[in-house]
């Protein structure tokens, strides 16, 4: 598989193209980038993206709560966490970095308030 | 019931955003106590409290932060030196001697006479009105932000099939917000041959979900009576018309615009504040004083930042000077005009006024790559840096030494930008 992607680990932006085999997992070839720290990123981009997810939860008895993960989930997880979140109510009284989901889907990250409810 | 002898106040700051909380703890912080905030909504925090997404704070906390979370570390901090903000106020007037009058339901109309007004009242953005979009008037066109408030504050979806005009940060953030609640964004339609949005937004928000970005593109037609049933879109040329022969018609029942952003300056106008036309806010010099004596501008209503990091070191920067000036000591020696090229399309500050260092912030009028930015007097270089890419979308700073603001005879200099040959 090839995929062109750009470097966002600082401003100057390299176009960095990466070859890879899916089921090896295994980066084949690597063009573009201009240090270490993007072939990195290009790297796991390619072979195990992952993201912080930020959303929405319903506080018991109304209102909405902004949480967000504590670490990066794998980005295909995405929808799954956002149907696990949609399903799940915040007490009345969290605070601020409170986890209301913990270890979400076994991902090792919690999904915490990112505001007082 | 108005009040008719007004109260006084050392420091009036208008808005509870990051911005203007940042200039009251900073100002605090250089001694000055009778400080009084005032916010028309009902929490500090400004528009960051329906930005829930990640991406604020690595500059300032070294760490990646949400709007929300951003915003509660300065409210903490106005908190814990007791600040006063009045909520659910709203400024409706200043005046160039300072006297600020405002509204709330317990107190009325009440005016107070202001030492010193420090303007934080962020930016609005730009509109359907002011995009002249032939067709049909339907329900579903909303501003990106709009849309924003609706979702994450009221928990209400705008429409479930969307198309977004305009590809600055918050329509690549709706993009991803909206595909992720269950919506289909069809395409974000692009009219300059760039994005203006992050990288990093073009990369989270719009490739991980495979949203098409069609650069010059825009929508030239809106369909549909009570909703809007679809858009018809089209390909630009190089002078941005439409071209007949790339019309397509997609079906959607929202569209969202997110065409920029227009720092809020009604009251500024009031108090005869020069405007800049670049940044459509206040000329100020580096202290962030404008041409009224005794109001000071900071963050988004000053000129549109895209870092809420950056609009808090401003509002440091107008929260500091704001004590100088209370207590007399804001030494202005000169007043240098800082012009700028064209392809420099503006800098705050526009004057520099003492012989300190100073940071330019700017912003260019198109994609440069291998160019040197450089300031001169006359035909005389100042300073020259090296940037290898330069884009609308971002903020870039210089900073001019001491020494150098020294060495200035006349009264301008220039900024100017000179791609490699
Ligand atoms: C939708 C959106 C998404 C963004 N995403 C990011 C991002 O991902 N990362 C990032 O770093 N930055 C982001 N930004 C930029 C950042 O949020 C802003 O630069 C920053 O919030 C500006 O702060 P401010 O204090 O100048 O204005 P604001 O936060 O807008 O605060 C202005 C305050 O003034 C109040 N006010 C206005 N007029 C009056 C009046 N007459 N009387 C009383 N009060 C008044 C308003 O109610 C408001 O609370 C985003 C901005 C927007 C609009
Ligand atoms: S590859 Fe290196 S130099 Fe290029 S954008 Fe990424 S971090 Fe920057």
């Amino acid at each position: 598989m090839k995929r062109k992607l750009i470097c966002i680990v600082c401003p100057k932006g390299c176009e960095i193209s990466v070859e890879y085999d899916e089921t090896t997992k295994e980066v084949l070839n690597m063009t573009g980038h201009a240090c270490r720290r993007g072939e990195e990123y290009a790297r796991a981009e390619c072979i195990a993206p992952k993201r912080t997810l930020t959303t929405t939860v319903r506080i018991k008895g109304g209102g909405l709560l902004p949480v967000r993960t504590d670490k990066p989930i794998p980005r295909e997880l995405m929808f799954e966490c956002m149907k696990v979140i949609n399903r799940a109510e915040a007490p009345k009284d969290a605070k601020i970095g409170d986890v209301i989901i913990p270890n979400i889907l076994g991902t090792g990250s919690n999904i915490i308030a990112s505001a007082n409810a | 019931m108005s009040d008719i002898t007004a109260s006084k106040r050392a420091l009036v700051i208008i808005g509870a955003g990051p911005a203007g909380m940042s200039a009251a703890v900073a100002a605090y912080d250089h001694g000055i106590r009778d400080i009084l905030i005032i916010e028309r909504d009902n929490a500090p925090g400004g528009i960051l409290r329906q930005c829930i997404h990640n991406g604020f704070g690595l500059h300032t906390f070294k760490e990646e932060l949400t709007g929300p979370e951003f915003a509660y570390r300065f409210e903490e901090q106005v908190r814990e030196r007791g600040i006063e903000i009045k909520l659910n106020t709203m400024v409706l007037d200043i005046t160039p001697d300072r006297m600020v009058t405002a509204i709330n339901e317990k107190e009325g109309v009440f005016t107070i006479e202001a030492g010193a007004i420090i303007l934080a009242m962020g930016c609005r953005e730009r509109s359907k009105g002011a995009l002249n979009i032939p067709g049909t008037r339907p329900a579903g066109v909303f501003t990106a932000g709009t849309a924003q408030k609706y979702v994450n504050m009221q928990g209400y979806m705008p429409g479930k099939e969307v198309v977004i005009l305009g590809s600055g940060d918050i329509g690549l953030i709706m993009a991803r917000r909206m595909t992720l609640e269950g919506a289909v964004v069809k395409a974000v339609c692009e009219i300059m041959p760039y994005s203006n949005g992050l990288t990093r937004n073009i990369e989270q928000c719009l490739n991980d979900f495979n949203i098409p970005p069609l650069l010059s593109h825009t929508v030239v037609k809106l369909h549909g009576r009570e909703r809007l049933t679809g858009v018809t879109i089209a390909e630009v040329d190089a002078q941005r018309r439409p071209i007949e022969s790339t019309k397509k018609f997609i079906q959607c029942d929202t569209l969202l615009l997110s065409v920029g952003l227009i720092p809020e300056n009604e009251l500024s106008k009031s108090a005869d504040v020069v405007l800049d036309r670049m940044t459509g806010g206040a000329e100020v010099d580096e202290f962030r004083q404008t041409s009224t004596e005794g109001i000071f501008a900071c963050g988004n209503v000053l000129h549109v930042h895209d870092l809420a990091d950056f609009a808090a070191d401003e509002g440091a920067i107008a929260g500091r000077a704001v004590v100088d000036y209370l207590t007399g000591n804001l030494k202005q020696q000169k007043r240098i005009r800082v012009l700028t090229d064209g392809r420099v399309r503006y800098t705050v500050p526009q004057y520099i006024t003492s012989g300190k260092d100073v940071t330019l912030y700017y912003r260019v009028s198109n994609i440069f790559r291998n160019a040197t930015v450089g300031i001169y007097e006359g035909e005389r270089k100042l300073l020259e840096r090296r940037k290898i890419k330069l884009a609308p979308g971002e903020m870039e700073t210089i900073t001019l030494p001491a020494s150098l603001i020294a060495s200035i005879v006349g009264d301008t200099i220039r900024i100017g930008l000179e791609e490699d040959k």
